[in-house]
């Protein structure tokens, strides 16, 4: 494993019910991302895209298998000390933007920092930076209700980097957006990747959106079925 | 993180402002009718006990008859006073008194008022205070002076109020008697009686001027006061069986006086001015309970309501203790201040009502004090359940839920 390793994944299996109502949503997945990676996961729904994806996230644990996140084994860890890894380290992006309905756009980007315990002139710097970092410098005080699907979005995005995470998790990014949004957003995605370097990990089921990524993962069955643009395959 | 929680929940707070005013309504109703019962309660008993003192502090009033068969019971003579001064213990003054009813007549002005014969230490045994002039002499009571102290009423309906009545000469029946005192307004008794509509002359002057009944035996009662700190109930004890060897009743013959005891009165009227405060105090608790579980039932709703916010908190790195302590603070944040806003209705409700009551308005902190501490405690305890379900939430399951 390099210095460079981001995500160390090792016959990850996820079994969903028990007896004969069990359920392999993934069976013995073997994954490297590397540090500062676009990666696009595809595949039909029910393949296992969405399990893979909360396991990269912290968000759930692997029912059997070795995960070792920037060479932390995830798998070993309780939900408060996998909550404190996507606190420091991750960001997430949604579908549905999930921003706090009638929460103005700097309190939304706020919400991570009040867990870390900045204090409030470093939340609002930080959040105002961030805001205008993703092209919002104006749009501060307005709530959800007042932005534009693209702006909520933006505004989710803001929140996601607030906190300069390693690692950005975006499930269906662009998929509440129309196609012109869907560019912008996309631009937005790529730049964070190409000038800070974060890692992007995006699920997507659009062929055009999955072409921002330098590498396009495959989910088939619970299975990788193919990985293409793998800057350093080793599996 | 208590500051954090805090910080947050106030967030949710004023985010939510409707749904919170709702939810703190239960408990503003609750600690206002608790909080303003007790502080009532406690004003009617204080009025009670100083109306009672009104008539006189420890005053004991012993009268011929009993309330069922009045008529023919003799009355007493100076030698009962005298018995009753120098053998019942925890005495500190006796005063025989005689009462009449005459018309008082200064010019042309007319006024039938209750004519008071005592003696001159009846004015400390009954609380009575001079406004003006000065009380009779135990000379002026031997020689059966025609001199008088009068009551506010009377003033005002002889003379007039704000006139000097001293050295006027009021008429009663065929007898001139000169006003020597002003006593100082005592206002209503706890019957709607009127303390000041009286003329308090010498015993002596009535006996033999108004009611023509010259004899030492003409005595209709006798005003009683005790020592400070003496059980009324014994001296009531002393004088009934002083009494009775007197009036030489023996066996099962009943009682042909009776006490009247204004310390025992006092008790008994507080302490069923007590009982009534705990039970609607107790009534107004069960109101309060109700809005701790109007909290509940909010919070609850609001977990499920608020699953998916949970979930976005869960996923930007939220603990569950984190979110345990976000709808704690919330709840008790929200029952402080439901205590808080009670604690101020119920300040203002005490103030309206004792006016209308015509109570006087006592203060309690520690009737305030309990019930803020028991809204800060329903809120803890109501909110503590919403709050354990809203952190075991799963971020996959809160985030995907619509």
């Amino acid at each position: 494993m390099s210095a460079e390793a981001l995500i160390h994944l090792r016959g990850i299996t996820k079994t969903y019910g028990s007896g004969d109502a069990a359920f392999d949503a993934l069976c013995g997945v073997d994954l490297n991302i590397t540090r500062g990676e676009f990666v696009a996961v595809m595949g039909p729904s029910g393949s296992g895209k969405s399990t893979l994806m909360n396991l990269l996230g912290c968000l759930d644990s692997p029912t059997s298998g070795s995960y070792q996140f920037k060479g932390i084994p995830v798998e070993t860890l309780n939900k408060d000390q996998r909550s404190l890894i996507r606190r420091h380290a991750l960001g997430f992006v949604f579908q549905g933007f999930n921003l706090l309905a009638r929460t103005s756009a700097l309190e939304n980007v706020e919400l991570p920092l009040l867990y870390r315990g900045y204090s409030r002139k470093q939340r609002h710097q930080m959040a105002r930076e961030a805001l205008a970092s993703v092209g919002l410098p104006d749009k501060e005080r307005n709530t959800p209700a007042e932005l534009s699907g693209g702006q909520q979005q933006r505004v989710a995005i803001a929140r996601a980097i607030v906190t300069r995470p390693d690692t950005l998790f975006a499930d269906e990014p662009t998929g509440n957006l129309d196609s012109r949004t869907t560019l912008e957003i996309m631009d937005l995605l790529r730049s964070l990747n190409t000038d800070r370097g974060i890692s992007i990990i995006m699920v997507t089921h659009e062929d055009s959106v999955a072409a921002y990524a330098r590498r396009i993962i495959h989910v088939l069955d619970g299975l990788i079925a193919d990985d293409v643009g793998t800057p350093s395959a080793t599996h | 993180m208590i500051f954090n929680a805090l910080l947050i929940a106030l967030r949710e707070i004023r985010r939510n402002l409707t749904r919170s005013f709702l939810t703190v309504l239960g408990i503003v109703i609750g600690v206002a009718a608790v909080v303003t019962m007790v502080t009532l309660g406690r004003g009617a008993t204080e009025q009670v006990k100083q109306q009672i003192s009104k008539m006189g502090s420890n005053l004991l009033i012993l009268r011929p008859g009993q309330s069922r068969h009045f008529q023919g019971a003799s009355q007493f003579g100076l030698d009962d006073v005298k018995a009753v001064r120098e053998q019942v213990r925890g005495i500190r003054e006796v005063a025989p008194f005689v009462s009449t009813n005459v018309p008082a007549v200064y010019q042309e002005n007319e006024r039938a008022t209750d004519i008071q014969g005592t003696t001159a230490n009846y004015f400390a045994i009954a609380n009575w205070e001079l406004a003006l002039g000065r009380y009779f002499t135990d000379e002026e009571v031997a020689d059966g002076a025609p001199v008088a102290v009068i009551g506010e009423t009377i003033r005002k309906e002889l003379f007039g109020p704000g006139v000097d009545p001293i050295g006027c000469k009021i008429r009663l029946k065929s007898t001139a008697v000169v006003v020597i005192g002003l006593t100082v307004e005592k206002g209503q008794g706890g019957w709607g009686d009127d303390y000041d509509d009286n003329i308090i002359t010498p015993y002596t002057m009535v006996q033999r001027r108004l009611t023509g009944r010259k004899s030492e035996h003409y005595i209709s009662q006798m005003m009683i006061a005790g020592e400070d700190g003496y059980p009324s109930v014994n001296i009531v004890a002393d004088i009934n069986a002083l009494m009775r060897e007197r009036r030489n009743l023996t066996g099962n013959e009943e009682d042909d006086f009776n006490v009247f005891d204004s310390l025992q009165l006092a008790e008994v009227i507080s302490s069923s001015t007590k009982v009534m405060t705990s039970l609607l105090g107790a009534v107004a608790g069960v109101s309060l309970l109700v809005g701790g579980i109007g909290i509940m039932n909010i919070m609850l709703v609001s977990v499920t309501e608020r699953t998916r916010e949970i979930g976005i908190r869960l996923a930007i790195g939220a603990r569950a203790r984190e979110v345990l302590l976000q709808f704690l603070v919330e709840a008790v944040t929200l029952s402080c201040v439901g205590g808080v806003s009670g604690i101020l209705l119920a300040y203002g409700l005490c103030v309206w009502l004792a006016e209308i009551v015509g109570a006087p308005f006592m203060f309690d902190p520690k009737i305030n004090l309990v019930a803020f501490v028991f809204s800060a405690a329903i809120g803890i305890i109501f909110g503590f359940m919403p709050a354990r379900r809203a952190a075991a939430l799963d971020p996959i399951d809160a985030l995907r839920h619509e």
